[in-house]
């Protein structure tokens, strides 16, 4: 079986078919490359051949790369060279196509290829579609045309960058190239990535037509014309030469120079402007290689593609049952901003949902909650009318615990608060099946604590969203002592039904995701009451790759709710120096007002529309800023560690279970180090022994809690990473 | 060791760098050579005697590529035996120029140099000649790259400058280049410079606008804001390199920022015996040169350093120097160089700078070196130290003493 075939009609026309057996996509591996290298060499032998057309036999055109292929490619990181020879075959293949046959040596005629595209095409096949002459595409829902490869750490290496970048110039190429966009097969047109947009029927007849018709001039691209320059001007022509300067002050400050693959890719274009189009192609292939043998790239991979798919395909779900469970109806109750966030997602996933509050008013504002987000989707285009009434239809609001007879599922989402849960637990496990499972949605309360309210506790269990729940993907599913392996399988599949990505950890404070940043938060607490500047506190985060500096964080969750917290923990486990500090620091917050961004003035001042307008002047009066500033590294190393630490804790008490769903967990639930591969891929990358001696010298100078604990001993002493002893 | 004399100085007037400026007409090498044959006619100097012609010139492409230098040597009639040399140091090329010529002197490489420079900036266009450190992502992206206007932000935002300490400074500045021309203050260095025909084109400076207020100036909008902040958002890169920073003030504008124009100096350097030979009397000497490399990003904070080697080399204090003179390239790289060294105004920029005056970027160096070296005779005082930034993170400095 071959993923290629072509057959040639009575016209001459040949067109090869892509059909990779027992895939649902289209990938290409290196047979599949070996197996077109084979056809093309056939055409070219073909004298009477009219032209060439590649589709696909499939409902798409193809995914792109076999991730086997990239991680075997990454295996071999130590051997440059071979990478390097491997994406230059791929050059040399496509090279082939858009010569059309011909090279200086043959004085023979060139034969025109049609990419007609049916459906989905992403990364290398979109760079196969971009060899062509001419791309026609499928004006079909499914047809999404694009490189996104920038989006997982790497760039568009088989010729993408240079091919776009020419094509298009640099500005132009940017959503293309450095955001990594996908595009209909209309707006694929209108942006210049495609020549045609065709009815799926007539995809293969159009592409024939053209074909037909292509004259020399048709079929030579133009940077094989003479003459040729860059459009938007190259790097030193005047028009071209602020745009590039540009570009890398964008790609600099959006990246904050922790992805090295949008530079590569941009010295990639660059370099290749300067010279002629297959010295390009080797340049960019020299990036390539380079990009491909980055460790924070391939840490990446693994988190964001490896790890995150395997998770979802159930790396970690309880085998007890193997049969998906189905959820045809839901139950949720509390109609406040996260039951009301996971009723919609869960109606947007096709399921009925009972929405209950005990203020039936309450549960009204909900569903017009959910309305004010279908509207906003309807208007970006995103579903249509009929969509948004569909799922609206699925939810019902209700004040009655009764209408939770028929559903499979409730979750609760009332109040943080453990005797208005209790109550609440009580009256849903009065009202439903023998069969249902129930969830709490709390954030800080152990579920097993929860799990006495019920009296059949190995179906309770904790699924955790994170706000705003139809933004947010990850989902934390929480163990009680006696929940079932059974109820952990089908949380399981709930969370998948509503395409989430779910990590399953043990039952303690915080779980996993809020254990972690709570750390984070107080560490920048503990760093203004130094006198650091805020300014440096949070530019130190983001620098190392943060979504939100510590101050922004508490401001957004607020100052009065940081306090109850804080109040509960030392309520809970006790107080002490550390604890007694930060509360210091929130108490000055909360005596000057300063709430945080709900009343537009926190750590940062807010305008009306809550757009940040500078720090609180009076952060210099409250505390005693230092004369001296440490060094930016310093603070990025604290606000590292804290989260890193904390989450390594979390493994060695058995909280977190497995370090991939630690690294996922963190990228998905709070942006923690993405360009690293998370926490975990980020000690890795500074070596367990640095990690080591910074703890060491941390805890001296900061306190205990930078204390490393036995295991990033172990792994320093024996000189072993994470990854390969966990 | 030789000792490395200034043996006279001059420069043309400063035409506006426009196409509506006086010496746009002119080329990059007519206006070099004009200089070359000023400054070898008054001293009615044999120029076999040259050993080399030194020149700045930043922006090396059209016709002040190709060593201009040599083209102007020829062009201007000196001996054939007389090379030349095209030298960029940016800004401080003018200045290096001289340093060169100086050190060549001061260590047995020949007796006499002309050292000067040129810009035909309403010609030859600034940046035209590329940078790579401007748009090669490996450069630009790892030293953090902010255009000059943005560096010039950063420090009046770093070391606490308003826009109204820019702009008093600015018209400061215009006042006391206004007054030094009223006073005729330049007389002694001023070449008028005349057309084929020997028709006067420019015999004074032109850019000044004397009527400066700080009225006129606050109705200035900002010139870099757009750039620090929308597109492309160079601000976002220089917080990355300055975190201590919330944001970056802009309060430079074309009012308090150097003007663009169009210029050409000379100054004769040689040693004791040159003077012998020629039967000039040397004016001053030179003490001590220096040249640093500082941070790329913030970029024209070089004075600084260039200033603390350059007075460790010459064994000197601060106190020591009698006058400045700091390139007006934006005022606050001047008001930096006053606070960090705690130079009052009075000793600085006595006869006011580039920001009324223009900024001719290879020439600026030997300009300012030469007003320095006037305003020492003229007001009786010995020591001057002159210092200039220098894009991508660099400085030059030089100390002068009247002989």
């Amino acid at each position: 079986m071959s993923d290629f075939s072509y057959e040639i009609g009575s016209d001459n026309i040949a067109v090869i078919k892509w059909d990779v057996p027992n895939k649902k996509f289209n990938v290409l591996t290196i047979e599949g490359i070996d197996e077109i290298e084979k056809i093309l060499d056939e055409l070219f032998e073909n004298n009477g051949l009219k032209g060439v057309i590649i589709t696909s036999n499939k409902d798409n055109f193809s995914a792109g790369m076999d991730l086997n292929v990239l991680a075997h490619l990454q295996d071999q990181s130590k051997n440059k060279e071979e990478i390097f020879q491997f994406v230059m075959r791929a050059h040399k293949f496509l090279r082939k196509i858009e010569l059309g046959g011909t090279d200086n040596n043959t004085k023979k005629k060139a034969i025109p290829f049609v990419w007609a595209c049916n459906g989905l095409s992403a990364g290398i096949a979109t760079e196969i579609g971009l060899a062509c002459h001419h791309r026609i595409a499928a004006d079909i829902k499914n047809t999404k045309i694009g490189l996104p490869e920038i989006l997982v750490g790497l760039f568009p290496g088989a010729g993408g960058a240079t091919r776009v970048s020419r094509m298009l110039g640099l500005m132009a190429s940017a959503p293309i190239l450095m955001e990594g966009k996908m595009f209909s097969a209309k707006k694929a047109k209108t942006i210049g990535l495609i020549n045609e947009v065709s009815s799926p029927l007539d995809l293969i007849e159009d592409a024939k037509k053209w074909i037909l018709n292509a004259t020399k001039e048709d079929i030579t691209k133009p940077w094989d014309k003479k003459g040729f320059k860059m459009p938007g001007g190259a790097p030193y022509h005047p028009n071209g030469f602020m745009t590039f300067v540009g570009a890398s002050a964008m790609i600099s400050s959006k990246t904050k120079n922790l992805y090295p693959a949008a530079k590569y890719l941009l010295s990639a274009i660059y370099e290749g402007a300067l010279t002629n189009f297959d010295n390009a192609l080797r340049i960019e292939a020299r990036w390539f290689t380079k990009i491909l043998s980055e460790k924070s790239t391939k840490n990446m991979i693994r988190t964001l593609f490896i790890n995150k798919t395997a998770l979802e395909k159930g790396l970690k779900r309880p085998s007890v049952n193997s049969k998906k469970t189905i959820f045809k109806k839901i139950g949720v109750v509390g109609a406040g901003m996260m039951g009301t966030g996971i009723a919609y997602t869960a109606a947007l996933n096709g399921m009925n949902v009972t929405l209950i509050d005990k203020d039936i008013e309450v549960a009204k504002k909900g569903i017009n909650d959910i309305d004010q987000i279908l509207l906003l989707g309807l208007r970006r285009g995103k579903i249509t009318e009929k969509q948004k009434k569909e799922v609206l239809d699925r939810i019902t609001p209700s004040n009655s615990y009764e209408d939770l007879k028929a559903v499979n599922l409730v979750i609760e989402a009332v109040f943080e608060d453990i005797e208005i849960k209790e109550k609440v637990l009580n009256q849903i496990q009065n009202n439903i099946g023998q069969d249902t499972i129930i969830a709490s949605n709390t954030s800080t309360l152990p579920i097993s604590e929860l799990a006495k309210s019920v009296n059949n506790q190995e179906k309770f269990i904790g699924i955790h969203f994170f706000s705003p729940v139809h933004k947010m993907n990850l989902v934390e599913i929480i163990k009680g002592n006696n929940t079932s392996q059974k109820s952990i399988a089908k949380a399981f599949d709930f969370v998948r039904v509503i395409k989430k990505t779910p990590i399953i950890v043990n039952d303690a404070r915080g779980f996993y995701a809020n254990r972690c940043i709570i750390p984070y938060i107080n560490e920048g607490l503990l760093m203004v009451k130094e006198g650091i500047l805020p300014q440096l506190i949070e530019n130190a985060a983001l620098q190392l790759g943060m979504p939100l500096g510590p101050l922004q964080l508490i401001d957004e969750v607020s100052i009065d709710l940081a306090m109850n917290i804080s109040e509960q923990t030392r309520k809970a486990i006790g107080t002490n120096k550390l604890m007694d500090e930060i509360a210091s620091v929130l108490s000055i917050m909360y005596n000057a007002k300063r709430f945080g961004k709900k009343t537009n003035s926190g750590f940062y001042n807010y305008d009306e529309k809550g757009k940040r307008n500078g720090f609180w002047e009076g952060i210099g009066n409250n505390f005693e800023i230092l004369s001296v500033q440490p060094d930016i590294d310093i603070i990025k190393d604290r606000l590292a560690l804290i989260q890193c630490l904390e989450a390594t804790r979390a493994l060695e008490s058995k909280v977190l279970l497995d370090i991939r769903e630690g690294d996922v967990g963190a990228i998905l639930g709070w942006g923690c180090i993405p360009w690293a591969g998370g926490p975990f891929g980020w000690m890795d990358l500074k070596g367990a022994t640095w990690v080591y001696k910074k703890c060491d010298e941390f805890s001296v100078k900061f306190g205990d809690r930078f204390s490393a604990g036995s295991l990033i001993k172990k792994l320093a002493s024996e000189n072993l990473s994470f990854y390969e002893y966990c | 060791m030789e000792e490395a004399y200034i043996y006279d100085s001059i420069r043309s007037p400063r035409g506006k760098g426009k196409s509506d400026g006086s010496l746009h007409e002119l080329t990059s090498v007519y206006l070099s050579s004009e200089i070359l044959k000023a400054i070898r006619d008054r001293n009615q100097l044999d120029t076999s005697i040259i050993d080399d012609v030194i020149w700045g010139n930043v922006t090396q492409i059209g016709e002040q590529g190709g060593c201009l230098s040599r083209s102007a040597v020829l062009k201007a009639g000196y001996c054939q035996s007389t090379p030349g040399l095209s030298i960029n140091r940016f800004c401080a090329s003018g200045l290096e120029s001289v340093n060169l010529a100086a050190n060549q002197v001061k260590g047995g490489a020949g007796i006499a140099y002309v050292a000067g420079g040129v810009e035909m900036m309403s010609r030859i266009p600034m940046g035209s000649d590329g940078a790579a450190i401007a748009v090669d992502p490996t450069l630009a992206m790892d030293t953090y790259f902010v255009p000059q206007g943005i560096s010039a932000d950063i420090i009046s935002t770093k070391y606490g400058f308003s826009r109204d300490d820019a702009d008093n400074f600015a018209v400061e500045s215009q006042k006391r280049a206004n007054n030094a021309w009223l006073e005729n203050r330049f007389k002694n260095s001023i070449v008028p410079i005349c057309d084929v025909n020997g028709i006067k084109i420019l015999e004074k400076d032109e850019h000044l606008r004397p009527d400066t207020t700080m009225q006129s100036l606050g109705a200035l909008n900002p010139s870099f804001k757009e750039m620090g902040q929308n597109m492309p958002g160079f601000d976002n890169v220089a917080i990355q390199k300055y975190p201590e920073l919330e944001e970056i003030h802009h309060i430079h504008h074309a009012g308090n920022s150097s003007g663009i124009v169009d210029g050409s100096a000379a100054v004769f350097i040689g040693n004791k015996k040159f003077g012998e030979i020629a039967n000039l009397k040397p004016r001053a000497k030179i003490i001590a040169t220096s040249r640093v490399g500082t941070d790329p990003t913030i970029m024209l904070t070089g004075p600084i350093p260039a200033t603390e080697r350059v007075l460790k080399s010459a064994k000197m204090k601060i106190s020591d120097i009698d006058i400045f003179e700091i390139n007006e390239a934006f005022a606050s790289v001047v008001l930096r160089f006053m606070q960090a060294f705690d130079v009052g105004h009075e000793k600085v920029n006595i006869n006011g700078g580039a920001i009324a005056m223009g900024h001719p970027l290879g020439a600026t160096g030997t300009m300012i070196l030469g007003t320095a070296l006037d305003e020492l005779e003229r007001s009786n005082k010995n020591v001057a130290l002159i210092s200039l930034c220098v894009a991508s993170g660099m400085g030059s400095s030089t100390i002068i003493e009247r002989v």
